[in-house]
């Protein structure tokens, strides 16, 4: 076999993330921080650039960067001075943007991810800056508009070094990293609109090699998903082009969602001089060491801490811990059930059972719904004490969330009481019996996994109110009885 | 005397009395303009005067220039550019807003160089502005219209803007007294930016009391612009980096006009060596010998002083003022505002071509100059060598001023070299004419208030202007000796007559 062919290789991967900050209004005026408005609606002379207009520093928007600075372990530099990166394009007003160069906001930072082997993986985080966003340019068949509602829209750029060794390993950073920023509460984090964006850098080597190999940006793509496959794709690209003995040309490429592949972006990149230099506008200034203890001391638990406190605080397994850590608001409930029911085991599963499937299938979220901890346990109560069957409770549950009602209230109002009562159960039974003559037999001939079939009719009849435990019982009773 | 020939602080008294009004001295001013503005040229556009509205009760209705840099909401402001030609700003500069506020009367746009990139006024798209004592000479620039318009009484009151010596050098030309107050003093909002480190608005006045008094209507805190200074805010001054613990001076704001104080005994005023050179005109240096002379006389004292590196200020400033504006400019590219240009043929990508041919069509020579003297020297392997030096001789040049006002309490100069050259005789040959502000550029790179004040004319009947200068937030320094000077002397009193 050619030799080429069995060479190993490996990936190299950096990662670029555009962070939309969710400040009310835009770094460097007071106009409003919004997505979807009318075009144009959201501007002033500052975000337009007119001539003569000046920035003012937005402080939420410092505030929120020295903040997701802080949460991805990175030292601050508590001296803010901006930069001016200049070049010409219709979505930017004044031919320059204002960023930050050779001072970022954030730098030498970490994020904790899982590799291949389940073992925990440092992704070093070279640095985080402040810029301002461009603004947006629709093409027409004979022209292009530009929207400027955008332009002005606070971003932190994090870029990782190149520490990623597969597009599995970038997927995970990239959702570790949302979660994290979203605990923050500093951005929505929403690739679809735009609030997170993503580039990536890859080069593949051969095992061994030190030296990194000729790389290329990937851009364009709009979900964790096509970040993924889009690294495969160029993965699988590099290795095709080094095994026909060709060179990788160091270039821009865009993702095309619909054909799946990569394509140049003329690598008229490479020619662009910035011509950085100091901010002028903006006189550079100090933070001071308290403000940023402060905003240290408004990070609340991170997702990985949490993690682990909750397996060992709560006993429950990490495959629930991991799902309940997912939304921040949702551990905080889980935590608070805690404090009313002390079966953790069901609490999770409740929430990541039923409760989440409420949420998924209402496109929304926990705290956009009025359900309180409390209620919620009351309401698994409720199953342990046979007056709902699990079944009878996930309907409970759905009703709460309608109506924002109590679980008494709705167990009242439907007649969703679970019935325990021997009678009317036997009566059921016997009609269930009558019913399904051939399944009753063979239980009669000892094949008892057929009793839960009968059970199943039975909680149909009674629209899920009868206790199936107690249907059971009765079931077998009679039907070994009348043997 | 004709009322347009007053100060503002004379018709203000006159008004006071009830001798005259705020529409007669309007009117004075329009009558003037129409007489002599076909020779002068002073103004780039004048305002519709059917839309001029006299407001008697407001404290300061005096009719004003503004140079063509500063934003006045729905008036055409064009940088005396081609490219911003048509432009109407959707609001208001800062300093526009005060002056409205002061019943101030905006009667224009005064003429400039294009985007102040001039010592001559030359350079503006709508032609030179003459000097109203010798219509075959310039008027000095960039904010030569302002002054010509104030030295011709077409304009009680103007305001220019000084980068490098913009509103210095052309009061000086024209006999008025032009400030240029610390960086950070005044606005900037609505200012369209030339170097925006260096840019600095001031006013243009026929007296130190006027300037007084119309700096405490235009000076001040601006939320609107973060270079500029909060009192409470000390941090500013560190990071600004252009004063010493040493000599600490409070930049609150005060009532410049207590200021106007008829005594300078005791102070310690120092003569830099550098600035009598060799090819500075004999009558100039006379006429600030002289000048000198008269405050001895009332009991300031003297002292030779050194700013080693004055000698790299004209070089320093060229590297850091055309970097800023190649950036500055960037944004006339024909997509918002102002002029557009698209090519017949189609050469490259139709943004690009638009890009081309706008700033070749819009931008004059000298524009183009600066845009590419400013490109390279921020260009990537010339950074360090240009703009970056460019920063740290800043830097000493701003530490020769820190030693000095150790040991002084102001420093004072010529304006100019010369007395107003003639009309063409310095546009073929840049660095001549760059030395014209070869004074004042030092003042600006240290971010220190500075005023040109007339101290007398040369045989040819040409002005001849003093430079006071002062600690950063002192320009109650400069008003105390501009005000004793002016009580002892008449150079401010000369008016043309047109």
């Amino acid at each position: 076999m050619d030799k080429t062919a069995t060479k190993e290789y490996e990936t190299v991967i950096g990662l670029e993330v555009h962070l939309q900050l969710s400040t009310e209004s835009k770094i460097f005026c007071s106009c409003a921080n919004k997505f979807g408005e009318d075009p144009n609606s959201l501007t002033c002379p500052v975000c337009l650039g007119l001539p003569g207009s000046l920035p003012v520093l937005n402080k939420k928007a410092l505030e929120y960067g020295i903040k997701a600075g802080l949460a991805l372990n990175c030292s601050i530099n508590p001296l803010i001075k901006f930069d001016r990166k200049n070049y010409y394009y219709p979505d930017l007003p004044k031919a320059y943007q204002i960023s930050q160069y050779d001072m970022p906001v954030a730098s030498n930072g970490f994020l904790m991810i899982t590799d291949e082997d389940g073992k925990p993986k440092t992704i070093r985080i070279l640095r985080a800056h402040l810029e301002e966003d461009a603004g947006k340019l629709i093409h027409e068949s004979t022209c292009s508009l530009v929207d400027y509602n955008r332009t002005g829209t606070p971003l932190l750029e994090i870029v990782t070094e190149p520490d990623l060794s597969s597009p599995q390993e970038a997927y995970d950073y990239l959702q570790n990293l949302k979660l994290t920023l979203q605990y923050l509460n500093v951005s929505d984090c929403d690739m679809e609109k735009g609030s997170l964006r993503c580039d990536a850098n890859i080069s593949i080597r051969e095992k061994g090699v030190i030296k990194l190999g000729t790389k290329t940006e990937l851009k364009n793509m709009n979900s964790f998903k096509a970040v993924k496959t889009a690294l495969e794709y160029e993965v699988s690209r590099h290795k095709k082009v080094i095994l026909a003995g060709d060179r990788i040309t160091q270039e821009s490429r865009l993702w095309d969602e619909s054909k799946q592949m990569s394509f140049s972006m003329r690598s008229k990149e490479e020619a662009h001089d910035y011509r950085y230099f100091p901010e002028p506008d903006l006189v550079p200034f100090v933070v001071s060491d308290e403000r940023i203890s402060e905003i240290k001391a408004s990070i609340p638990e991170l997702p990985f801490t949490k993690l682990e406190r909750l397996i060992k605080e709560y006993k429950i397994t990490e495959y629930d811990a991991r799902i309940i850590i997912q939304d921040n608001a949702i551990s905080d409930f889980f935590e608070e059930c805690t404090l009313h029911y002390k079966d953790f085991k069901k609490i999770c599963n409740w929430i990541n059972g039923s409760l989440l499937q409420e949420l998924n299938s209402r496109k929304t979220k926990l705290a956009q719904i009025d359900l309180g901890a409390l209620e919620f346990t009351k309401l698994i109560q409720k199953i342990d004490d046979e007056t709902l069957s699990n079944l009878a409770a996930k309907d409970v549950l759905t009703h709460m969330i309608d109506s924002g009602k109590s679980v008494d209230e709705i167990v009242k109002e439907k007649g969703l009481s679970q019935v325990s009562n021997d009678s009317e159960l036997e009566k059921i039974v016997e009609e269930v019996i009558a019913d399904n003559e051939k399944v009753a037999n063979e239980i009669k001939e000892g094949k008892e996994s057929a009793v839960g079939f009968l059970v199943g009719q039975a909680m149909k009849r009674t629209q899920g109110k009868a206790n199936p435990k107690k249907v059971g019982e009765i079931i077998k009773n009679k039907l070994s009885k009348s043997q | 005397m004709k009322l347009n020939y007053l100060t503002a602080h004379e018709i203000l008294d006159l008004i006071k009395e009830n001798k005259t009004s705020a529409q007669k001295v309007y009117k004075s001013v329009l009558d003037q303009i129409d007489n002599s503005e076909k020779a002068i040229k002073a103004y780039a556009n004048l305002a519709e005067r059917s839309e001029i509205s006299i407001d008697e009760n407001k404290p300061f209705p005096i009719p004003i220039a503004v140079k063509d840099n500063m934003c006045v909401l729905d008036q055409e402001t064009t940088c005396s550019s081609n490219i911003l030609k048509g432009f109407k700003p959707s609001y208001d500069a800062t300093v526009i807003e005060k002056l409205k506020d002061s019943g101030a009367i905006i009667i224009g746009h005064a003429n400039m160089d294009e985007f102040a990139f001039g010592s001559s006024t030359e350079t503006s798209c709508y032609g030179p502005t003459h000097n109203p004592w010798d219509l075959d000479c310039v008027p000095g620039g960039s904010s030569g219209g302002s002054t010509a318009a104030v030295a011709s009484n077409q304009a009680i009151w103007a305001i220019g803007s000084d980068t490098g010596g913009s509103i210095r050098q052309p009061a000086a030309f024209c006999g008025v007294v032009g400030l240029k107050p610390t960086y950070g003093r005044v606005s900037r909002y609505g200012l369209i930016a030339f170097a925006s480190s260096l840019d600095q608005i001031g006013p243009i006045t026929k007296d130190v009391e006027d300037s007084a008094i119309l700096m405490n209507i235009i000076a001040g805190y601006d939320p609107k612009d973060s270079t500029s200074a909060k009192p409470e805010d000390a941090l500013f001054l560190n990071t600004l980096s252009c004063r010493d613990d040493n000599y600490s001076h409070s930049c609150d704001l005060p009532d410049f006009t207590k200021a106007l104080v008829n005594d300078v005994k005791g102070l310690r005023l120092g003569i830099p060596k550098e600035y009598f050179i060799d090819g500075i005109d004999a009558e100039v240096k006379q006429a600030v010998l002289d000048a000198i002379e008269r405050l001895k006389d009332r009991g300031a004292t003297f002292k030779e002083i050194s700013l080693p590196h004055t000698e790299y200020a004209v070089a320093t400033y060229y590297i850091i003022a055309t970097s800023e504006a190649s950036s500055n400019l960037a944004r006339f590219d024909g997509v918002q505002y102002g002029l557009r240009k698209i090519p017949e043929r189609p050469r490259k990508s139709s943004i690009v071509d638009m890009y081309e041919e706008t700033r070749a069509a819009g931008f004059g020579t000298e524009a183009k100059r600066r845009i590419m003297l400013g490109t390279y020297s921020l260009s990537s392997g010339y950074y360090d060598d240009y703009y970056l030096r460019g920063l740290k001789v800043r830097t000493l040049i701003k530490q020769d001023f820190d030693k000095a006002f150790k040991e002084v309490d102001a420093i004072v100069t010529p304006t100019t070299p010369t007395t107003a050259f003639k009309i063409g005789e310095k546009t073929s040959d840049p660095i001549s004419m760059y030395l014209s502000d070869i004074f004042t550029i030092s003042a600006n790179l240290s971010g220190i208030p500075a005023i040109s004040i007339p101290c007398g004319f040369s045989r040819n009947n040409l002005p001849i202007g003093m430079q006071i200068m002062a600690k950063p937030f002192d320009e109650e320094m400069l008003f105390r000796i501009g005000y004793t000077y002016q009580q002892i002397t008449d150079w401010h009193k000369k008016r043309v007559n047109l």
